[in-house]
Order: structure tokens, then sequence, then C-alpha cells
């Protein structure tokens, strides 16, 4: 299939930055949306151009390294995935594609389609760790964690820390992959001890870094690749007002 | 900065703020909707009742200690979501090209300031309407009923009104539901029922107030239909 696609060039984070059009030809429906981009590239190294950066790890959705905005969708159309995961097969011929950075204020434009993210890591230094001494792995039943709550505690804990709930939300908030770190980390024993100073702690750094409110439209848990639901961002309010009134 | 200020105006406290006098603005909807439903019925019995809410109402001391409640109510909403839009605004100076429209939330959701603004711009009216130029300017003794029925046979007046409540109800739609997520009860068990019921407050209440601007064009238009 031959596509058009109008991707974001941005020489660097002072650069104002703008789209350019490029003509992709002959692309296989079994490519990856990336690998579509490393032939792109391919061309333009040939041609002795600049290829377009974009940040890319695994390649298998577990990284969250790969950030890209696609046709007004985080990671691209299909749901429940990376962009890395994403296939030339939800395309087809004759298709114009608008490639993107992810947008928001604590995410400042590195180059091209690569993002600055590491607003999330100043976020999770605030407090989304544990400090007991934990030791060596221990025996399964030692201590005793409902089965639903466990589960509830694993589903939070699936966050790759991708960004796309911040790139997907009109108000550019941070608040799911925050709450996923919080809703992990308070449902567990381990995680007990620090619970008021995390919740605290991570909302006042999420403040500080410049990240939006959520006004509960839901667009982060249609985008986000590991379906984290936004009844952990209830729980992060309940774990935030519970943590100021304690 | 004490605790409690720090709690209020933190990303969640703003919302918190949002959500208890959002859901405290839909409790004082149900009580105007309920003063309203005096006007229908037989005119002359109708006149009366109405009248007499409408005079204590607006003469019981706690009812105007709570009508200063309210008007705090309304003004904290209006102002810290007007802050919040402006905020949330900053969080992303450059836009994206292309948009997901409705494939990711619904458009209810996202023009909550402007179905908000226009609501508010309805209240300006409607306060104009009914409280500065019959409550303030004529006293107690004038006569509410009389006033609502001038207002409402005025088909211009009665459509725009109309019309706000259809707003109202796009802000309802989303805000009844989006309150309780902000106090953080979002729950497997519960969480349908109180989307449930805000889809029908929602509907219901707009619904309930509609009814008053189309019995008195009924009235008016159509005697034959509407009693006298």
């Amino acid at each position: 299939m031959n596509l058009t696609l109008h991707i974001w060039r941005q020489k660097n984070s002072q650069d104002s930055g703008k789209f350019v059009t490029y003509q992709a030809k002959d692309v296989l429906e079994d490519m990856s949306f990336l690998e579509m981009m490393d032939v792109l590239n391919e061309e333009l190294i040939a041609k002795g151009q600049e290829p377009v950066a974009f940040d890319h790890d695994c390649r298998e959705g577990i990284c969250g390294s790969c950030s890209l905005y696609i046709n007004g969708r985080a990671h691209g159309p299909k749901q429940g995935i990376t962009a890395c995961q994403l296939h030339m097969r939800s395309f087809k011929d004759g298709d114009t594609i608008y490639i993107e950075p992810w947008r928001a204020r604590a995410f400042p434009v590195i180059k091209d389609l690569i993002v600055d993210r590491t607003a999330f890591d100043r976020i999770t230094r605030a407090g989304g760790y544990i400090s007991a001494r934990i030791g060596s792995a221990q025996d399964a039943n030692a201590i005793l964690i409902d089965h639903d709550t466990a589960e509830s505690a694993m589903d939070a804990a699936a966050c790759i820390g991708c960004g796309a709930c911040v790139a997907a939300c009109k108000n550019a908030s941070a608040m799911l992959f925050v709450s996923a770190k919080i809703s992990h980390l308070s449902q567990l024993p381990q995680g007990k001890p620090e619970r008021e100073a995390r919740a605290l702690g991570m909302i006042a750094q999420m403040d500080k870094e410049g990240f939006g409110a959520c006004t509960n439209t839901g667009a982060c848990e249609a985008e986000c690749p590991k379906e984290i639901k936004i009844t952990h961002i209830a729980r992060l309010n309940r774990e935030y007002l519970r943590a100021s009134v304690k | 900065m004490g605790w409690f200020t720090k709690m209020l105006t933190s990303s969640i406290g703003k919302k918190l703020v949002m959500a208890l006098t959002g859901l405290f603005l839909c409790s004082f909807l149900l009580v105007h909707l309920y003063g309203n439903s005096n006007l229908l019925g037989d005119p002359a019995n109708a006149k009366e009742s109405f009248d007499g809410f409408s005079k204590f109402m607006s003469t019981f001391p706690p009812i105007r200690v709570l009508e200063i409640g309210l008007a705090l109510g309304f003004l904290l909403h209006i102002l810290q979501g007007t802050i919040l839009y402006f905020q949330n605004k900053q969080a992303r100076p450059i836009g994206y090209a292309k948009m997901p429209g409705n494939e990711t939330s619904s458009l209810f959701s996202r023009t909550m300031i402007w179905s908000g603004a226009l609501v508010l711009f309805f209240l300006i009216v409607h306060v104009d309407t009914f409280f500065v130029d019959v409550r303030l300017a004529q006293g107690h003794e004038a006569s509410m009923y009389d006033a609502v029925k001038s207002a409402f046979e005025n088909p211009a007046y009665a459509g725009f009104y109309l019309f706000s409540l259809l707003l109202l109800a796009f802000h309802l739609n989303h805000g009844f539901q989006s309150a309780f997520q902000s106090l953080g009860l979002n729950h497997k068990k519960y969480t349908p029922l109180i989307k449930g019921l805000g889809l029908a407050y929602s509907i219901l209440v707009p619904l309930g107030f509609a009814a008053m601007p189309i019995y008195f064009i009924i009235l008016k238009y159509y005697p034959c239909c509407g009693g006298k």
C-alpha cells in the first residue's frame, strides 16, 4: 500500500517545528508501524536527509518507549496496544496519516517525535516506591493478600509509564499514571507504611510539573495500552483526601 | 500554607470543590423544581400556591441564610471551573493537528466550560427577570406567578429558556456522575447505579423545568387544551 505521511519535524527543543509530508510506497500490511517508519528512515538516510527521530526500545509493548500520536490517537487507532504493536493492516492504501509527538507542557519536545518524559521519573521519585527491605523472594503464602486485591494492584502495576494518558487527555493530566502507581502500592502490605507520604508527595510533584487536572472525560483509559481504568483515579482521589486529613 | 488550604488548592482539591458545589447545586435544582410544580394546575389555585411558596422562600429566615450559601456555591463553582479551564489549557500550549473527537470521550464531558458558560448566561437573565425586576423592584407583595406567566407567554423568552435547559441537561449529563468520581466514589457495585441516576437526573430535571414554559404557551395559544 502507498501512504501519505504528515510527520512533525522539529530540530530541537528551541525550534518551532512543522509538519513535513512524505510518501511511503509499497508498505507491507504485516509491517509494524515502527518498521514502516524504519523503512522511511532508511530512504531518508539513502537520500542524505536527516531521519525522523522517534522513541522505541523493546518493540513488544512492555517498555513504554514508543510515543506516537497517530491520526489523533495516542499509539494509533487500536485499543490496548502501544505504537510498536500497531500493524499496517490497520490502514489501507491511499490513507493519510498524521504522526505527532505527545503534546503537554510537562513533556517538552526534544527532537521530532521524541518528548522528554522525565517529569514522570520525578513524580515517581516523590513517593512511587517502597523503602522496606523485602529481602529475597518471599514464600507465596507468607503475606496473605486476597485475590481481588492482588488482581487490582496488578492491574495498576501494569502501567509502563508511556504517557499515553497525558497525551490523550484534553487537559494533559497525568492523573492516570499517578493513580496507577499509588493504587498499585497502597493496596499491598509492603506499600502501606509510606501510604500517606506517597499520595501527598506524588500529587504535589505532579502539580509542580505543570500537568492539568482531571475532568473525568475518560480519554486516558480509552487510550491506555495497558487498559488501566479510571477507577484507579477514584482510588487516588480517596488516597489523597485520606492522607490530607490524617 | 495549612493542610486544608494545601489540599483544596491541589489539582485533586480543586476537583473536590467542583464536585461538592456541583452536587449542592443539583440539590438546589430539585427544590426549585418542586417550587415550580406549584405553577401547574387550575390557574387560580396555582397563583395562590406559587405566590405563597415564593413569598415563603424569600422571607423565611433559614431559607435566606441558605440563599447566601447558594450564591456562594454558584460563585465557587463558576470561579473554580473557569480557573481550572485556563490552567488545564496551559498544560497543553501546543495542540494536535488531529483530534480524536468522540472516539475516546463524550462530547458533553469535553464541553463543560461551554455548556456551563451558557447556563451562566441563562442564570444572569433568569435572576434579572425574576429576582431583580420583581422581588427587588416590587417587593414581597408582587405576584411572582404573574411575572412567570408574562415571561413564559413570550415565545422568544420561552424558547431561550428551553434552549438553556437543553444545555443544562448536557452539563448535568457529565457533571452528576463525574462529581462522584472526583469524590473518589467509583466501585463496580454502585457506579452503574450512580451513572443511571445521573442520566435520569440530567434528562428528567430539565424536562420538569421545560414543562412550565410549555404549559404557559399552551394555555395562552390553545386555551381549549389548558383550561380557561
